[in-house]
């Protein structure tokens, strides 16, 4: 009888325990043995971290799974939310750390002589920078990603996660490439390709964790209770496929040794080059946008309750955004030695995306329609349309600034600078911070968050800040591009390059008090979710405050 | 609208839609990419690239560790304003043998594609342990720990066989003999015999002279420091090209 309940329950429970116990087991034994031969300190301290984190994992999974009493854990009747909790508490974790290395870098070039030690050289600006890009790309826009495309998907599908253990072991898995990556750049462990620094077993770690990803999320789409799969969900499935594409070929290295950190990439100059940013501008392309879109198809609609504005647009912005995008990446080599039919290519498509773009940003804001009166009334609401309007501001001026002759003078400069802010922090920020507000009073049941007033006070305080931050540097950025094209009457350069650095002094200091003030807005936002989940203020049930909440069941009427 | 009510079908199979997004997302790269890897004048043909001497290796990847990428470019363009000030405009072919390329994408310091020659080795000393005690105003941080750091080099030779694997022609007698290349780079009147064959070693690869220079770069003759290393890559970045011999107006040199 037994055996028979367990055949006809199919794989059950112990069989995503098993296999995720025995890759995790595998790669512990993998990593030992590079421990014990490491060619070099550094690959020493990783094989060692990934050491005992791996083992940490498998005695805890045991633990866990010890305890159950045949309670199945990933009971198909109920929704997997505790690993979308997860999420959101390793967002708002990792959006603080990344956010507080922000302010450290930028106060490095405000002030270098307070904020570089010559004894510790691992504080430096260029090993910091990437610790800070990648904490706030990948650690927090990507915990907010797995997060949010659990939930989504989950809803929108009606149907619990696939894969049992599997999705835990895609979170962990993540974050623990985040610790490796991290402590790496420290240790200077770099590829020195932007956005994709960590070295060549990080790479093999990150590959395993996402094809992983890709089967949780197209198993949960294949045992859907919806005939049709929500518009949200082809925006997170591109971005899976597209990203392990990117990831994959960009990192293609040869190491020195197996048992080492250093690897050589495998293309060189200017194939490498283009490669590169082929990689880099779809990074922003299907890791910034196209999930944060999926993001927006469903947040907006159901925070103001209202429908989708248009299907058709959203069929024809995705199959445009999507296409025209991966084109894009020569634009970043402009008058570089990249080949110039590649550039104008490059160019083209540039100026051609546009158009999709501003189409993803017409059908969420005017989901809004016969509810416009909530962007007064509701700040949550307001942050993410904000968001949109960065986002149209900032494919607006992407395409401006593709063109080869405004590129000659934004390029290198902090121009750059001030764009991919306003879209980071203005599109990115907004849109991640609106889904982390809803996303905590629905998982832990709260009617409302613990306050109300700190959301305004957060909303004003990151504006404020984005404003600061993207204003000084578009000043900072079009001064020194014009300084260094400058000519005196004599016709030789008019300036330096040292005085178009102290130039910009002013601007570094204001980027600064707006880098801190976007980051006091996120440490409220953290205060206010941790009181929501603890049920205070607002957030408290009134009618039964102990009442243990349940699990939400599947299989709810549409939502 | 027809086409639109056909996106049902997409929109009812994830494997349908998973393989619709994959060949959209890879037309593009594969259009921009591709043609890079055959079109013959993609690089330029030029007179004087060799691959790096392993002690400019083991300073370039000491560029690469410490993220100096991340606030100076390696790409002069071809502007007016930019020529004047760093010289030549890059050629493709000058970073051939760069695994991964350090074109950068950002001048919070100046462009280093030529910085080669420009300065002393003192310069280039005094300027990385304290940078503001050369330039007052500069925002660059201190890199003095450089200069208190051995150098490691016992498995340059693997390095070296790693960037053949990806297509840098280093010959068998350079991985044989990559340590005491290294060596006799930094330590100039110690050993010519080892010096000699240096120097015709990477000759030979460049097919020109003059292309290696062999000094103390940090002004530290008891051991071979990183401060070493580093120096005598930034020395030697962007002045391997004979220009005296580059057609730029040639056919085959346009792009």
């Amino acid at each position: 009888m037994n055996t028979r309940a367990e055949i006809s329950r199919g794989a059950g429970p112990g069989f995503s325990i098993g296999t995720v116990s025995a890759l995790t087991g595998l790669v512990a034994l993998g990593v030992l043995v590079i421990a014990g031969n490491a060619a070099d300190p550094m690959m020493a301290a990783h094989a060692w971290i990934f050491f005992f984190l791996t083992v940490a994992g498998l005695l805890i999974t045991g633990l866990w799974a010890g305890s159950l009493n045949g309670r199945d854990p990933f009971d198909g009747a109920f929704y997997e939310d505790t690993i979308v909790k997860y999420g959101v508490w390793a967002s708002v974790f990792w959006g603080i750390a990344g956010f507080l290395v922000g302010v450290i870098i930028a106060s490095q070039l405000a002030f270098p002589n307070v904020f570089y030690f010559p004894d510790l050289g691992w504080t430096n600006f260029g090993r910091l920078r990437p610790l800070h890009t990648s904490a706030v790309i990948f650690a927090f826009g990507g915990n907010v990603l797995i997060a949010t495309s659990f939930y989504v998907v989950q809803r929108t599908c009606r149907t619990r996660l696939a894969g049992g253990m599997w999705p835990w072991f895609v979170f962990w898995g993540y974050n623990l490439f985040i610790v490796v990556a991290g402590t790496g750049y420290l240790l200077g462990v770099t590829q020195s390709k932007e956005y994709a620094e960590p070295e060549w077993y990080a790479d093999l770690w990150l590959t395993i964790v996402w094809v992983a990803y890709l089967f949780v999320f197209l198993g949960t789409l294949w045992k859907r209770k919806e005939r049709h799969i929500y518009v949200a969900n082809w925006f997170y499935l591109a971005f899976i496929v597209t990203i392990a594409m990117l990831h994959i070929i960009n990192n293609l290295a040869v190491p020195v040794s197996p048992a080492g950190s250093k690897s050589y990439i495998l293309f060189s100059g200017v194939q490498d080059a283009l490669i590169q940013w082929w990689y880099g501008h779809n990074a922003v392309a299907f890791f910034l946008t196209v999930p944060f879109l999926a993001i927006m198809y469903y947040f907006i609609p159901k925070l103001v309750n209202r429908p989708i504005y248009s299907y058709r647009l959203s069929i024809v912005h995705f199959w445009s955004l999507i296409f025209i995008y991966i084109w894009a990446g020569p634009h970043h080599l402009h008058y570089t030695a990249l080949p110039q039919w590649a550039q104008t290519l490059g160019m083209t498509f540039s100026v051609m995306l546009w158009m999709p773009s501003w189409g993803g940003m017409i059908n969420g804001v005017m989901t809004l329609s016969g509810a416009w009166d909530k962007l007064r009334t509701d700040p949550i609401v307001r942050m993410m349309i904000v968001a949109l309007a960065f986002y149209g501001m900032s494919t607006f001026e992407g395409p401006l600034m593709s063109v080869r002759a405004v590129n000659a003078l934004s390029h290198y400069s902090e121009w750059g600078i001030a764009h991919v802010h306003s879209g980071s922090m203005g599109w990115v920020g907004f849109i991640s911070f609106g889904a982390l507000y809803c996303l905590v009073p629905w998982l832990w049941k709260r009617k409302a968050l613990y306050s109300k007033a700190l959301v305004e006070w957060h909303f004003w305080l990151a504006t404020l800040g984005i404003l600061f931050y993207i204003v000084a540097m578009y000043v900072a950025g079009i001064t020194e591009g014009l300084m260094w094209r400058a000519y005196n009457e004599f016709g030789f350069l008019e300036y330096s390059f040292i005085e178009t650095v102290k130039a910009k002094h002013i601007m570094y200091i204001i980027r600064v008090a707006g880098g801190g003030l976007f980051l006091l807005g996120a440490i409220l936002m953290a205060y206010n979710l941790v009181r929501t989940a603890l049920g205070h203020g607002a957030a408290r049930d009134l009618a039964s405050p102990d009442t243990p909440k349940p699990q939400t069941p599947a299989l709810q009427p549409a939502e | 609208m027809d086409i639109l009510g056909k996106h049902g079908k997409l929109e009812r199979n994830s494997l349908v839609l998973t393989v619709g997004i994959l060949i959209a997302v890879a037309i593009g790269g594969i259009v921009e990419i591709a043609p890079l890897f055959y079109m013959e004048n993609t690089i330029e043909k030029v007179q004087g690239m060799r691959p790096y001497t392993p002690l400019e290796l083991k300073g370039k990847n000491i560029y690469v560790r410490e993220g100096c990428y991340t606030c100076h470019s390696q790409m002069v363009r071809p502007l007016r304003d930019e020529v004047e000030r760093y010289g030549h405009y890059s050629l493709a072919a000058e970073s051939m043998y760069d695994h991964p390329h350090q074109w950068g994408s950002k001048r919070t310091g100046p462009d280093l594609a030529r910085v080669g020659g420009k300065y002393s080795d003192e310069w280039h000393l005094d300027h990385l342990k304290s940078p503001q005690s050369v330039v007052p105003d500069s925002i660059m941080p201190p890199y003095a720990f450089l200069a208190e750091k051995k150098l490691k080099f016992d498995d340059i030779g693997a390095h070296l066989k790693a960037l053949r694997a990806t297509g840098v022609p280093y010959t068998d007698d350079m991985i044989a003999n990559a340590k005491a290349d290294l060596v006799a780079q930094a330590s100039p009147n110690a050993d010519f015999d080892a010096e000699d064959a240096l120097v015709a070693r990477y000759t030979e690869a460049a097919g020109r002279e003059g292309t290696v220079r062999i000094s103390d770069f940090d002004h530290n003759p008891r051991e071979i420091t990183e401060m070493d290393a580093l120096i005598a890559y930034l020395q030697m970045t962007g002045t391997l090209v004979d220009f005296s011999t580059y057609e730029a107006d040639d056919l085959s040199n346009r792009r």
